[in-house]
């Protein structure tokens, strides 16, 4: 597959964005996952995302891990720079690369297995740290490319395809997200695009550690009766919190609801994110009563969606770190070799 | 020298043994109890010793533990200039009762003891060849001093005190030392002054002068007194590093440590800005991974780390020999394998890191000989790392890392420019020059690269560690990997023009007989190289400075009839590299191998290769001899 060259037709009457690009231009390789595969319907959904918010396609990079998620930051947005790292080390590769050049807007794309197996402490630190980074994890529990064993994410009682019943607590990566300090946490369905767009243009927009769990279903291992993680499963089991529209600060805000139905958050960029509120109760500002939301759903068997917390006043690791403007990558030889008498006076304190 | 014949575990013989005289040529050694505060006590002595313009050689030989374990510091004083482990002890400072068996022990016969006549001890207790020097230390810093920890720190000062007028270091010189050393922090000088004084007006009323002297010399020149940690720190900021991603291990920390500190006085901007960053990461494979994500973004970074930290971070090495990543890991050796001995030195991950990683994967090796060199392939380092676009380590050990040298001062060329290799910029890309990742466009198998957000519709590509073809796309194509993996050795063959060139010192007289070492061996080698010498023994010498090795190492080796080898690891890594490298017959490297966790001493290097001589030459012996 990946030998053959996708081809390269601009319609001339595709959509453009302010920038001027079309769709196509944030289009990747074509993707080699198995056709119907959930991953295929995120990388859709960034290539969307980005279009959306006129994000200039080259100002992204895009990083993942190994594993069928991680293989698709080849399907999207190629005039992006791209980084497939070692096994369960994409956080700490993305984390270096935020740090040299912090102009470039950050994506991570895991799975369950690179991100709550393996990799599941470069994920906690790098969330801790604020890096400002949008981490997509492509959920659906089950080890595609060694086919078909369980993930860290598997529901305990949930069968693998042969039958063999898992025995082990699952790890949630949403509520381990808001008790590390991610400042954009939300869940998303990769079958529910009008849902997950929002979301991820919410993110890429968020200045801090924002984190989306996608549930997306393995349509070669884990999507059979039985399964916490299949299309069927998912839809009967899905509650959402809210609905999301982001309005990037170019486009003109319509108010399109009744204000008793909106709540609007304005992030730093001043990006705004509408929330149209389905549960009556759901505050996305709190996140200890996030946490205890998705406790009490989770009991209940319930798959919680939507955008469950977000701090748009978030700090992030430059922040912490006290770097310059300039990205540290753009730095010259004057900014980074001290002159000749430093070392005169560092010598003359050696004696 | 004194008593060259006798090595350290020789019971003493002697009952009237005439004490040792010397000038300006000893060894004195501090034993004393970990976290007591010794430490700056024992430093000012060593550097009173420079100030008086005397070379000194100083180790800290101290144990995997914050407070209670022993430790020592052994200065050696030579104003010829040698200045590795001599072997041996001339006056012992013994304030450790844990240790004081095998301090006393270790002492010269001759030689001299001093103690804490505080409490009396038994005549048994003692040697009969060795000149006892009691001092009341306990009771005379009671005396003066009321806070128990001010008595613990100053009963150090006081016998810094008690050997200034025995061995004739000058008031003035400590007086000034101390100054400078509490300078803002005025308060310490007076009290700290007042220990001295006490511990050396004791002496000049109550002990008797003795045989070892300092004169005032003019042999420390424009040197300086640093560690080597502090240099390659120094010189990660000259050589432009932005980024350190790192996690505390033994030796290595005070890199790390070094880094910030002069980051923090050359790297900020005015209003309070860094122009550097330093994150302390969760464990060593995510330091060596953020290092790999800031270096393919166009910034210089590296970590430090030691053996055990190498061992974690090798999956990410091989990503950075395969998909062509920059980075910098100073190693800072200490003994192995696995825990090993944290705080002691040995030159035992070459071979871990020459071949890190799974597959066919080589690394490059700067060996620094000493802390200015540390300085120098600090810096070098990150040129080499953008160059070549590959992980370059800098191969310290503990013992150049963590020990103060006397070495030549830190030098940069003011006109010298940050080589970031060989990559494609906005007006390039604009201009349509050609880009493929991992084409060979220059004939010397380094390819171009780009730096992410470079240009909005040309120069983006997808890093990966699996295969990939020249202009990295995935690619399970035989022929693909063949040529990337082709391209690399070739690139491997171009660096060894640009790593820093060995080091070679001619016998004055032909001599079928070479040694080649590396990094820390250098002091007790030269020592050793002029005492054979003396003894009629030549032999060429070449201090090898880098991996891969260039075509004069493997010249010297087929030019003698046998080379040893001396290195401080069991296994002989250098030889094993050396002939897995160069084809060479092992036959022809005679192993010298000290890996005690102590610093190599010229006696041993003496005594092994005189033995070995004496056994006849290597090149005679039957193929497989040792």
């Amino acid at each position: 597959m990946t030998y053959l060259a996708k081809p390269k037709l601009h319609h001339p009457s595709l959509e453009k964005n302010t920038l001027g690009f079309t769709r196509r231009d944030y289009e990747g390789r074509i993707s080699t996952l198995c056709a119907g595969c959930g991953h295929d319907s995120i990388s859709a959904a960034i290539v969307q995302a980005c279009f959306e918010i006129d994000l200039a396609p080259h100002r992204l990079a895009k990083f993942s891990g190994i594993g069928c998620s991680s293989k698709t930051p080849d399907y999207f947005v190629s005039p992006a720079h791209g980084f497939n790292a070692v096994h369960g080390r994409m956080p700490s590769v993305l984390t270096g690369a935020s740090i040299a050049a912090k102009d470039l807007i950050y994506l991570g794309v895991s799975g369950d297995g690179d991100s709550a197996s393996i990799g599941l402490g470069q994920f906690a630190h790098a969330v801790r740290r604020g890096v400002n980074m949008t981490y997509i994890v492509e959920n659906n529990g089950v080890y595609g490319l060694t086919k078909g064993q369980f993930s860290a994410t598997s529901d305990k009682g949930s069968k693998a395809k042969k039958g063999l019943e898992n025995k082990d607590s699952p790890i949630d990566l949403v509520m381990l997200g808001l008790q590390l300090g991610a400042t954009y946490v939300g869940r998303s369905f990769s079958g529910d695009k009008t849902q997950l767009v929002p979301l991820i243009k919410g993110a890429l927009s968020h200045k801090g550690t924002a984190i989306i769990d996608v549930i997306s279903p393995c349509v070669a291992f884990n999507n059979h009766v039985g399964s916490t993680k299949s299309f069927d499963y998912v839809r009967e089991h899905n509650e959402a919190v809210n609905r999301m529209d982001v309005i990037t600060p170019r486009a003109p805000i319509h108010a399109e609801y009744e204000p008793g139905e909106l709540r609007e958050v304005t992030q730093h960029d001043g990006s705004v994110l509408r929330l149209r509120k389905i549960e009556e109760d759901y505050d996305p500002s709190r996140r200890n009563a996030a946490l205890a939301y998705l406790g009490r759903k989770a009991q209940a068997g319930e798959i919680v969606t939507g955008l469950l917390y977000v701090d748009p006043e978030a700090a992030d690791l430059h922040d912490g770190l006290n770097t310059v403007d300039a990205p540290l990558n753009k730095l010259t030889d004057a900014d980074l070799i001290p002159p000749l008498s430093a070392l005169e006076s560092i010598n003359a304190r050696l004696r | 020298m004194a008593a060259a014949n006798t090595t350290e575990n020789e019971a003493p013989l002697y009952t009237m043994t005439k004490p040792l005289a010397a000038t300006n040529d000893f060894v004195v050694k501090f034993a004393n109890v970990n976290g007591s505060g010794s430490a700056s006590a024992n430093g000012l002595f060593a550097k009173a010793v420079l100030r008086m313009g005397v070379p000194v050689g100083a180790r800290n030989i101290f144990p995997s533990n914050i407070q209670g374990l022993p430790t020592w510091y052994e200065v050696r004083v030579n104003d010829k200039g040698w200045l590795g482990r001599r072997g041996g002890v001339d006056l012992m400072a013994a304030m450790n009762p844990q240790t004081w068996e095998d301090d006393v022990a270790s002492i010269e016969p001759g030689g001299y003891l001093l103690y804490d006549s505080s409490k009396p001890l038994p005549a048994s207790r003692f040697r009969d060849d060795v000149n006892v020097i009691g001092a009341p230390l306990t009771e005379l810093i009671a005396a003066q001093f009321t806070n128990p920890r001010q008595r613990q720190l100053f009963k150090n000062i006081c016998y810094v005190g008690v050997l200034a007028h025995l061995l004739g270091i000058e008031t003035e010189v400590v007086k000034d030392l101390l100054r400078q050393e509490f300078k803002g922090k005025d308060k310490l000088i007076e009290p700290n002054f007042k220990a001295f004084e006490i511990g050396r007006a004791y002496a000049e009323a109550s002990i008797a002068p003795i045989g070892l002297k300092l004169r005032r010399s003019d042999k420390v020149g424009d040197r300086i007194f640093v560690e080597g940690n502090d240099a390659a720190g120094l010189g990660a900021v000259y050589g432009g590093a932005t980024f350190c991603a790192w996690y505390p291990i033994t030796p290595s920390t005070s890199l790390a440590e070094a880094f910030q500190k002069y980051c923090n006085q050359l790297r900020v901007d005015a209003d309070g800005k860094n122009r550097f960053a330093i994150v302390q990461a969760e464990d060593e494979i995510a330091s060596i991974g953020m290092v790999m994500g800031a270096g393919w973004a166009g910034s210089r970074a590296f970590t430090c780390t030691s053996g055990p930290g190498v061992s974690l971070m090798t999956e990410f090495i091989g990503l950075s020999y395969y998909a062509e990543i920059p980075a910098v890991i100073f190693d800072v050796q200490r003994g192995g394998p696995s825990t090993g001995m944290p705080t002691r030195t040995q030159q035992s991950d070459i071979l871990s890191c020459a071949y890190a990683s799974h597959g066919d994967t080589k690394h490059p090796l700067l060996f620094p000989g000493n802390p200015t060199e540390c300085f120098e392939f600090a810096a070098k380092s990150f040129d080499l790392a953008d160059f070549f676009q590959t992980t370059i380590f800098v191969m310290l050990e503990l013992d150049i890392g963590m020990q103060d040298w006397l070495t030549e001062p830190f030098k940069w060329d003011e006109k010298r420019t940050l080589n970031r290799g060989k990559v494609l910029s906005y007006e390039h890309l604009e201009q349509g020059v050609p880009f493929g990742r991992y084409r060979d466009v220059d004939g010397d198998a380094v390819p171009y690269r780009t730096y992410p957000g470079t240009h909005p519709t040309r120069g983006s590509y997808f890093t990966r560690g699996t295969s990939h073809d020249r202009d990295a796309r995935y690619s399970e194509k035989g022929a693909d990997y063949v040529e990337g993996m082709q391209r690399l050795l070739r690139k491997w063959e171009t660096m060894k023009a640009h790593v820093p060139a060995p080091i070679r010192k001619d016998a004055k007289r032909r001599t079928p007989d070479g040694v080649i070492y590396i990094g820390s061996t250098d002091p007790a080698m030269e020592e050793a190289l002029a005492i054979l010498e003396e003894h009629g023994i030549h032999l060429d010498a070449m201090r090898v400075r880098a991996f891969p090795f260039c075509d004069e190492v493997f010249e010297f080796i087929r030019s003698h009839e046998q080379v040893f080898v001396v290195e401080q690891n069991r296994d002989a890594q250098l030889k094993s590299l050396l002939v897995n490298e160069g084809g060479v017959h092992p036959a022809r490297l005679v192993s010298v191998l000290h890996y005690d966790g102590t610093s190599i001493t010229a006696r041993f290097i003496v005594k092994e290769i005189t033995d070995k001589l004496k056994a006849g030459h290597a090149a005679a012996m039957p193929e497989g001899a040792k």
